[in-house]
């Protein structure tokens, strides 16, 4: 069956974690070419360097072939082609389309015109799956399980999809949450109704110093300029948590930091020389992960 | 049967929507496409009713809905009841139910949204919260309120 992966919630707790365990095969070897004679689209509709690099990365990795474009102004999109064409034309070519689209719900709809599998590499302020299933993978690299941790997200809790796709993924492993966060970029109300209506915790507050000392993984995100309407209320928030390696004294061992990248001010360069610091390992693991989902929804793993 | 609620003259076959909320009537018009169409219709407009102060009500000669068709009406008139006339008498009533998805009425309020920039139906799932009715956006994955959506 034609499957494809638009959000995360599209995938089983069971399918989660057999992705999961396929990415550990990967990181521990690199060279499997059984895609060796496919070719995968990889259409950026949007400019993005880390997510496109490793999904390329991912595809050649396995031994496919890649096509497609990585910014939408030299395609027939910018004659007025519409989208379904533009899919429905890409599907005849390939055995996958990996696609980021900056509108909302655009992979969704090209999943239901394309006759080829379609990962969701980003759109918009929706969903970013593979996003969510690499931090999913650091968690469990870095604690050993994903059952019973305690998670402290910080920062733009109120546009970071990556804060909300996690809050999903996560609630299939009965965590604890810790919403850090300036007033005007609380955690929506929507997903804490998600969260009260399968009864996790969740604690609030707007101080990073506060609960430091008792989270098993702290998932900083940045503000993102990109995401304002109002840019007094931007600068308002944008430098609001600044951590930096003084502030770690009292942290529990195991604890690691977690951030999807970019960084601005967020995370101090000396951060950087702790044990704490997890953040560069996430990305690599985003290149296992790939492979990983991309060999599952063809049928190989 | 008794003739006292039926305020305008009396259909011979056909249907009655009673106890539309009085701001939504043109919307349900809408929503049953009723616009252009050559059937003989009834509209009242602020009538007095026991229930809700004010009420509209739509009478529509020698038409007959299918259910999903009505089931429609629940979005902006949730407590309306459906009479079916025939030959004068009321042959049926109906309780509307909300349908668990709605396609290609209603717009989606994230401006972000695919629907609002390519041709592509609108396609919802409802959602009751509190009394509220909310729609989730089966592309976007966002949540609006009814109001504003028609």
């Amino acid at each position: 069956m034609r499957k494809s992966l638009i959000s995360i919630r599209d995938f089983t707790k069971e399918e989660i974690l057999h992705v999961l365990e396929t990415a550990k095969e990967f990181e521990q070897n690199k060279e499997q070419k059984f895609l060796e004679g496919k070719v995968i689209a990889s259409l950026f509709f949007e400019p993005s360097t880390r997510t496109r690099l490793s999904f390329e990365t991912a595809i050649n990795r396995l031994g496919a072939k890649v096509i497609g474009f990585s910014d939408a102004t030299n395609t027939s999109q910018s004659k007025g082609e519409t989208l379904k064409d533009t899919i429905k034309m890409v599907s005849n070519y390939v055995d996958m389309i990996v696609m980021r689209h900056p509108l909302e719900g655009s992979s969704r709809y090209a999943s239901e015109v394309a006759s080829v599998p379609v990962v969701n590499a980003g759109d918009g302020a929706n969903q970013h799956p593979s996003q969510t299933l690499l931090d999913l993978y650091s968690i469990l690299q870095t604690q050993g399980k994903l059952e019973g941790l305690t998670i402290n997200m910080v920062g733009d809790l109120k546009y970071g999809r990556t804060t909300h796709s996690l809050l999903q993924a996560m609630s299939h492993f009965n965590p604890k949450f810790i919403f850090t966060s300036p007033k005007e970029l609380m955690m929506p109300q929507e997903y804490k109704d998600f969260l009260d209506a399968k009864g996790i915790e969740y604690i609030e507050t707007t101080s990073l110093e506060e609960h430091l000392n008792d989270c098993d993984i702290l998932y900083m995100t940045r503000v993102q300029q990109e995401r304002f309407t109002d840019l007094m209320e931007y600068e308002r928030v944008k430098d609001v948590y600044s951590l930096d390696a003084q502030m770690l004294g009292g942290v529990k061992e195991n604890m690691k930091i977690l951030h999807p990248l970019p960084r601005v001010n967020e995370i101090a360069q000396d951060v950087d020389d702790t044990p704490y610091a997890y953040y560069f390992k996430q990305a690599e693991n985003g290149l296992y992960v790939r492979m990983a989902i991309i060999s599952y929804l063809l049928g190989y793993r | 049967m008794s003739r006292k609620e039926l305020v305008v003259s009396a259909l011979e076959n056909g249907t009655v929507l009673d106890h539309i909320p009085a701001e939504n009537v043109y919307k349900a018009l809408d929503l049953l496409n009723l616009k252009g169409v050559e059937n003989q219709i009834t509209i009242g407009i602020n009538l007095a009713s026991k229930l809700n102060g004010r009420k509209g009500i739509i009478k529509i000669a020698d038409k007959f809905f299918e259910d999903d068709e009505l089931n429609k009406l629940a979005l902006i008139a949730p407590k309306a009841t459906v009479n079916i006339i025939r030959d004068f008498k009321v042959v049926e009533k109906k309780v509307l139910k909300m349908p668990h998805e709605i396609v290609g009425i209603a717009k989606c309020q994230n401006p972000k949204c695919v629907t609002n920039h390519q041709p592509i139906k609108t396609r919802f799932t409802t959602l009751v919260k509190d009394d509220e009715i909310l729609l989730l956006c089966h592309f976007c994955e966002k949540t609006s309120g009814i109001k504003g959506l028609f």
